[in-house]
C-alpha cells in the first residue's frame, strides 16, 4: 500500500488549477480528480473539478452552502453513488488506479479511504469496543484481527483520538452515553481501526460545541502524520488553523486551489477573495 | 358556546373507550370467579375438564394457547423479517408497492376463511406430505415431539395457520421500522466498506431491533387471541401432548367450542375464567408491543 501510493500518479502529478503549487511539489500526490463531474439525476452539482491531494497533508474544501464541497468529499470514497439518481462522470486516482474503473470495487476504495460525517453517527447497539472494531468485523476473512489484536487495534484507535482515558474503563458500555463530541471522536477512531489510507472529514465539528469542536482540530492536527485528511468544512478559520492546502469551491467549480497561507493572505481569484474577507457566503 | 358543546360531546366519546374496556374487564372477572374461587389456583395447573363431574382445568388449553402461538412465530417472524428486509431494501421501487400490498391482503382475510382453507388444503397437505417427511424420511417418528399418528388437524395445523396469519403484521411493522433508520447509520456503515448485506446485518437490523421485537410481540398478540381459524384445524382435545402431530386446545377456540353447550353455572364460570386469563395475557402482549415499538420512534440517535 505505502509504497504503491508514492508512485500514484506520476502522471497526473502536475496541480490542476492556475495556481502552480511549487512548494510542495517534492510532495507525492495520493488522490487526483480529473475533470469529475457529480449529478443528483440531471442536476449537475459538481461541475469539472480537477486537482490533487498531497500525500500527509490536510487538505480543506471550503465555500458556501450547496456549493458542491460534500458532494466532492463523497465521490472520493464512491460514497456519492450509494445516493438513488446519483451519478458521477471523470476520474479519481488513487494507489495507481482510478476508483471509478469498472474493475475497482467501491468496497475496497471506502476501506482504504475512510469517512466521518457532519453528525456522529456511532451504531447505538454496540459497544464502545465493538464500535471502533466494526470495521475489522467486516474485513475478508483473511485479513481480520484476532480478538487479541483487535483489542490492540481498539486501544490504539481510541488512543489516537485521545478518548481511551476517557473511556478504557466502560469500553462494553454503550456508545450512546458519550457525549457528542466523544461520539464524533469514536467514530474517528472508527474509521482509524482499518488503517485507511486517506480520511475524509465532512464538517466534522458542524454539530459541536466549541470546545468539543477544538480537540477535533487538535486531532486532525496530529493525524496527518499518519493519515492523509480531506476536510469540508464551512467554517474558514478552521481551514485556516488547521490545513496545508484549501481548495475553494463556488457554484459546484472549483475557484482555487493554493497552500492554504497562500489562500487566505494573497487570494489570485477576486471571488476567493470575496469569499475569504467575508463579502459572501 | 357552540365551542364548549363540542368540546364536552367529543370528551365523552372519547371517555366511551376506556370505560367500556373498563366494563368489559369488570363483568368478565365477576363472570369467571366462582369458577377461579372455587378451584383456586388449580384451575391454571389442572388438566381436568369434566362438565359432568364438574371439574374444571384450564391447563391445557393455556398450553396449547402458548405452544401454537410459539410455533407460529418461529415460522413467521424470519420469513416476516425477511419479507421486510426485501420490500425496505432490495426491491426496485415497482415491485415494492405491490408486493406490500399483497401482504397486507394477507390480513385481510377473514379467518373463518383461512380456517375452512386449512380444513381443506392446509391439513391434507400436512397429512399427505410434511408428516410423513418427518416421521420416516427423518426417522424422527419416535422422538416425543413428533409421536403419535398423523391425523392432520394437529398444533402444527394451527401454527402454521396462525404463521400465514400473523405473518403480514410482523411483515409490516417491520417494513416500517426498517424504513425508519437513519440514512446517517446505513452510510455510516457502508463508509466502514460494508457490503449491503453486512449494513444490514450489522447497522439496520440491530438499530431496528426493539422495533422488530415490537412487531413480533404484536403478532404473537393477535396469535394468542385468534379463535375461528385455529378452532377449525387444532383438533379440539382437551389434553397436553409433547408431539406437535396430536390435537390440542386453544384458550379461545374452547370457548368458541363450549359456550353453546354450557348448561351448569360453573362451566358458564370457567369458560369466563379462561376468558379472563385470556384477556390479561392479550393485554400484558400488547402493552410490550406497544411500549417497544414507541420506545424504537423515540430512540432516534443523531
Amino acid at each position: 500500500m505505502a509504497t504503491a501510493r508514492a508512485e500514484v500518479l506520476d502522471s497526473a502529478a502536475q496541480p490542476m488549477t492556475e495556481t502552480p503549487v511549487r512548494a510542495t511539489a517534492t510532495t507525492p500526490v495520493c488522490l487526483a480528480v480529473e475533470s469529475l463531474d457529480a449529478y443528483f439525476g440531471a442536476t449537475r452539482v459538481v461541475r469539472g473539478v480537477s486537482f490533487g491531494v498531497q500525500t500527509g497533508q490536510v487538505t480543506a474544501i471550503i465555500g458556501p452552502s450547496g456549493c458542491g464541497k460534500s458532494t466532492l468529499l463523497r465521490c472520493l470514497n464512491r460514497m456519492h453513488e450509494t445516493i438513488p439518481g446519483a451519478r458521477v462522470e471523470g476520474e479519481v486516482r488513487f494507489d495507481g488506479r482510478d476508483i471509478y474503473d469498472p474493475a475497482v470495487s467501491a468496497i475496497g476504495v471506502r476501506r482504504h479511504i475512510g469517512m466521518v460525517f457532519q453528525r456522529p453517527t456511532p451504531f447505538p447497539t454496540m459497544s464502545i469496543r465493538d464500535n471502533v472494531a466494526a470495521g475489522l468485523k467486516i474485513l475478508p476473512r483473511d485479513q481480520r484481527p484476532s480478538k487479541r489484536e483487535t483489542d490492540d487495534i481498539v486501544e490504539h484507535a481510541l488512543r489516537r483520538t485521545a478518548l481511551w482515558d476517557e473511556v478504557h474503563d466502560r469500553l462494553n458500555a454503550s456508545a450512546v452515553a458519550l457525549s457528542g463530541g466523544q461520539q464524533q471522536r469514536l467514530c474517528i477512531a472508527r474509521a482509524l481501526a482499518t488503517s485507511p489510507t486517506v480520511l475524509l472529514l465532512d464538517e466534522p465539528t458542524a454539530s459541536l460545541d466549541p470546545l468539543s469542536t477544538q480537540r477535533i482540530e487538535e486531532l486532525v492536527y496530529e493525524l496527518r502524520s499518519e493519515v492523509t485528511i480531506i476536510i469540508v468544512t464551512h467554517n474558514m478559520q478552521q481551514a485556516a488553523r488547521i490545513s496545508d492546502r484549501t481548495a475553494f469551491m463556488l457554484a459546484g467549480e472549483l475557484v482555487e486551489y493554493a497552500p492554504t497561507n497562500a489562500m487566505f493572505t494573497a487570494p489570485r481569484d477576486p471571488r476567493t477573495e470575496a469569499y475569504v474577507t467575508g463579502r459572501f457566503g | 358556546m357552540g365551542d364548549r358543546a363540542y368540546r364536552w360531546i367529543t370528551t365523552g366519546f372519547a371517555l366511551v373507550i376506556p370505560v367500556l374496556l373498563g366494563l368489559i374487564a369488570i363483568s368478565v372477572f365477576s363472570a369467571g370467579w366462582p369458577a377461579l374461587h372455587k378451584f383456586g389456583l388449580g384451575f391454571f395447573t389442572s388438566s381436568d375438564w369434566d362438565p359432568v363431574n364438574e371439574k374444571f382445568g384450564a391447563a391445557p388449553a393455556i398450553f396449547g394457547t402458548i405452544v401454537s402461538s410459539a410455533i407460529a412465530l418461529i415460522i413467521a417472524t424470519p420469513l416476516a423479517i425477511g419479507v421486510a428486509v426485501f420490500l425496505s431494501e432490495f426491491a426496485p421501487r415497482w415491485v415494492r408497492q405491490p408486493i406490500a400490498f399483497l401482504v397486507d391482503l394477507l390480513a385481510a382475510i377473514p379467518s373463518v376463511v383461512y380456517g375452512l382453507w386449512g380444513i381443506l388444503v392446509l391439513v391434507p397437505f400436512l397429512r399427505t406430505y410434511v408428516m410423513p417427511f418427518f416421521k420416516e424420511t427423518l426417522h424422527l417418528g419416535d422422538t416425543p415431539l413428533f409421536a403419535g399418528a398423523a391425523y392432520g388437524p394437529s398444533m402444527l395445523a394451527a401454527g402454521s395457520i396462525l404463521a400465514i396469519m400473523v405473518l403480514p403484521f410482523i411483515s409490516a411493522v417491520t417494513r416500517e421500522v426498517l424504513l425508519a433508520v437513519p440514512r446517517s447509520q446505513r452510510e455510516a456503515a457502508l463508509a466502514l466498506g460494508a457490503t449491503r448485506w453486512e449494513m444490514i446485518w450489522d447497522a439496520v437490523l440491530p438499530y431496528a431491533r426493539s422495533g422488530i421485537i415490537g412487531g413480533v410481540i404484536l403478532g404473537l398478540g393477535r396469535a394468542l387471541g385468534e379463535t375461528m381459524a385455529v378452532t377449525m384445524v387444532i383438533g379440539n382435545r382437551h389434553e397436553i401432548s409433547a408431539s406437535l402431530f396430536a390435537p390440542g386446545y386453544t384458550m379461545a377456540s374452547q370457548i368458541a367450542n363450549e359456550f353453546s353447550e354450557a348448561t351448569t353455572d360453573l362451566h358458564v364460570s370457567s369458560l369466563m375464567a379462561v376468558g379472563a386469563g385470556l384477556f390479561v395475557i392479550t393485554v400484558i402482549v400488547n402493552v410490550i408491543a406497544r411500549w417497544l415499538v414507541w420506545r424504537m420512534g423515540r430512540n432516534q440517535v443523531a
